[in-house]
């Protein structure tokens, strides 16, 4: 009985100093944000907070590499924030928790949101089963990242547009550059080069509604082919991102005269190359196998998302909005390196934007005009991982691509194997 | 009689709490693995319990079959019995140099012991910088030596010594305390008796100390054993696993598992398996141990 009392007393207590640091008519949302986007998004939230008095935004920096799995338990603990950035290809794992909240009716009424303001394949990465359920925040494909010189030396004065082109070009530098130096370099731990040549070959990776994957069927075997290929014709050196300790210090020597890499490295190489470097080197989209239009890449990024268990989903969608506006993701992309979302933040009306134009972010600008999402599925990270594992049996192995492919699709339907149960069950 | 059953309630009262702590956060969360590691538990059943099924011993079998697993066995192996043994060697020597009683041996004793009680990912951050291959003081020494910088913990043949250095230098001062009250405990006449049969240092050590220190190394040793398996934080911290896998443990490919992949039924699996053959090796150890003695 006095044990009881006590505890009420204690709850009492506890309301009482909790209310204290919660005045009456002020609401606190939360949102988490990652990495170094959370570090830099810091002001931008000053500002909201202004707009909004009464408004108070907890703002909680997660690192990347615990994201996820912060996230996740998050869930599971009953403790998510109100609005969270996610990267796009995790949207469909909290769709199956039904974690997230629907979007469709917000953005219908929205001034600042619509679908037009946004590159399409980036919006649809957004789309689990014909809903929206984030809001793109910032923008992350890949593309070519080239050596002029070397390139021009060996007779290209553009970037190839084509495969036949590129191969060309591969083997034209390749010839000058002799044994110990290479054409292009594809870190064999990376999943994103055999996974955009495969789209680029028209792979829809998984099929059946992401039952089985589709990586032996003959579209996914030609890009994986041609990515194996530059290995086996000394196009590439056959090493890891952690077997080259420098890859600035690489490029600018020489080892490699391409590499298929992210926005991010745009600061990297300005910052690291040596000044005599800088006027050599140059962005460009990727080619494809049938012309620039067939030069997909993958639609990456991270989007803004609001929880369903939030208790202020209005606020929180005015944080989204907020977030979103052309003026905000300018500022938000000088601030952070990312390339913004919104295309308007993107054209040269906008005072101090210069990115559809830019010299290095132009490339950009096409290449997201041709992005391609990757497969909504929650085992989709899984399977990433997956296939650069199986890629190297090729790369380092020597096993021939069409045995890797009909291995590496074995793991994968044994991965979706769940899948599979769950949608016969439900039928 | 009656005091006999007061005092047993009495022993019951006081007990009470502890056991219903270790009922609650250690013999339930080990039956709910028990029980996980049967069934296919992942995302989808966290969304709705409806959609984990039992599968079975299938788990078991898939482990066996994943060589990742087998690589993380073997990793933490090599760590467990190459750590173990230095983290040994050097708690023994320290304790050796400082179980007397002389000015500053506190002092030395405290500062060896410092790491054990400092937080690991503290530890592990601040080995990052010492390791880093650009700026970090080991790689500055090697350059005064004219050896080239070595990237510790980016080059697969490096990680796992780099890892092992920092857990023996952490680790090793819990053993040196231990060893030291055990060299307090041997009687000083032992000593008194070898050296009047002519017994030099060596043999005086071989012959003394280390007989009767048994006791001391069974206990130091089942520990630290058991302490090594479980490496986690440092791979962590340092190196997420990598690179090529070369720091992956059996404890964070159970983490990847479980809370990276959310395949919980699967962790449940490698923590049972897990369990087991730690059980095996204390008891092997104890087994080894015994018999030596007897």
């Amino acid at each position: 009985m006095t044990m009881r009392r006590l505890l009420r007393g204690l709850a009492v207590a506890t309301a009482a100093v909790l209310g204290c640091t919660q005045p009456s008519g002020d609401i606190t949302i939360r949102f988490w944000a990652l990495g170094r986007e959370g570090e830099v998004v810091a002001p931008l939230i000053r500002d909201f907070e202004r707009l909004h008095p009464g408004v108070h935004v907890r703002l909680q920096q997660i690192p990347w590499t615990a994201a996820h799995e912060k996230l996740l338990t998050g869930f599971v603990g009953d403790a998510t924030p109100d609005v969270a950035q996610v990267g796009n290809t995790w949207i469909a794992e909290f769709v199956t928790l039904h974690a997230i909240q629907g979007l469709d009716g917000m953005i219908a009424q929205s001034r600042d949101v619509s679908p037009a303001g946004y590159f399409p394949g980036i919006w649809q990465t957004n789309i689990v089963r014909d809903t929206v359920w984030g809001v793109p925040w910032y923008v992350d494909t890949r593309l070519l990242f080239y050596r002029t010189d070397i390139l021009a030396q060996a007779g290209y004065a553009n970037p190839p547009t084509t495969w036949d082109e590129w191969l060309a070009a591969m083997r034209a530098i390749k010839r000058r550059v002799g044994n110990d130096r290479y054409a292009i370099f594809l870190p064999t731990n990376e999943w994103n080069p055999p996974i955009i040549l495969g789209l680029q070959a028209g792979s829809p990776l998984l099929k059946d509604d992401g039952q089985y994957g589709a990586f032996s069927d003959s579209a996914f075997r030609r890009g994986f082919e041609f990515y194996a290929g530059m290995f086996t014709e000394r196009l590439a050196p056959v090493a890891g991102s952690n077997d080259v300790a420098n890859v600035y210090q690489e490029f600018g020597r020489g080892l490699f005269a391409m590499y298929i890499t992210g926005p991010w490295q745009i600061g990297e190489f300005s910052r690291r190359l040596p000044p005599e470097l800088q006027d050599k080197w140059g962005t460009a989209a990727l080619p494809g196998p049938a012309g620039p239009q067939s030069g997909v890449s993958m639609a990456g990024g991270s989007s803004l998302v609001m929880f369903k268990r939030s208790q202020h989903q209005d606020i929180a969608w005015q944080l989204i909005e907020y977030l979103s506006r052309p003026d905000q993701q300018l500022r938000f992309s000088q601030l952070s390196g990312d390339l913004p979302a919104r295309v308007e933040a993107w054209r040269d009306s906008i005072p101090g934007s210069g990115l559809m134009s830019g010299k290095y972010t132009r490339a950009f600008w096409e290449q997201l005009q041709r992005v391609v999402p990757l497969p909504q599925v929650p085992e989709w990270e899984l399977i990433a991982t997956r296939v650069y594992e199986f890629g190297e049996q090729a790369v380092r192995g020597g096993v021939p691509p069409a045995e890797v492919l009909d291995r590496l699709d074995r793991e994968v339907g044994r991965i979706l194997e769940k899948r599979r149960w769950l949608a016969s069950r439900d039928h | 009689m009656t005091t006999e059953r007061s005092t047993s309630r009495a022993a019951w009262l006081f007990l009470t709490p502890a056991l219903v702590l270790i009922g609650v956060f250690f013999v339930l969360p080990v039956i709910a693995s028990l029980l996980l590691s049967f069934t296919d538990f992942d995302i989808y059943a966290v969304a709705d319990l409806r959609n984990a099924r039992i599968v079975g011993v299938k788990n078991y079998g898939d482990l066996l079959h994943a060589p990742i697993f087998w690589t993380a066995l073997r990793n933490t192996a090599f760590f467990a019995v190459v750590g173990g043994t230095l983290t040994m060697a050097a708690a023994l020597a320290a304790a050796l140099a400082l179980a007397a009683r002389r000015p500053f041996n506190g002092f030395f004793r405290t500062i060896y012991f410092t790491p054990f009680v400092l937080t690991v990912v503290a530890i592990a951050i601040m080995w990052r910088y010492l390791y880093h291959p650009r700026y970090g003081l080991l790689n500055y020494l090697l350059g005064l030596a004219g050896l080239g910088p070595i990237d510790f913990l980016g080059d697969p043949h490096w990680s796992m010594p780099a890892i092992i250095v920092l857990a023996v230098w952490r680790n090793f001062g819990y053993g040196m305390l231990i060893f030291i009250a055990g060299l307090q405990a041997i009687p000083a006449q032992l000593y008194e008796a070898a050296q009047l049969d002519g017994a030099g240092a060596w043999a005086r050590f071989r012959h003394v100390t280390l007989p009767m220190l048994r006791p001391t190394f069974v206990f130091v040793g089942v520990i630290t054993a058991i302490g090594f398996f479980q490496l986690f934080t440092e791979p962590y911290v340092l190196t997420q696993g990598g690179p090529l896998k070369s720091t992956l443990s059996v404890m964070l490919y159970m983490y990847e598992e479980g809370f990276r992949w959310w395949r919980i039924g699967h962790a449940a699996a490698v923590a049972v398996v897990f369990f087991l053959i730690v059980l095996f090796v204390t008891w092997l150890q104890l087994r080894l141990q015994r018999e030596r003695t007897a």
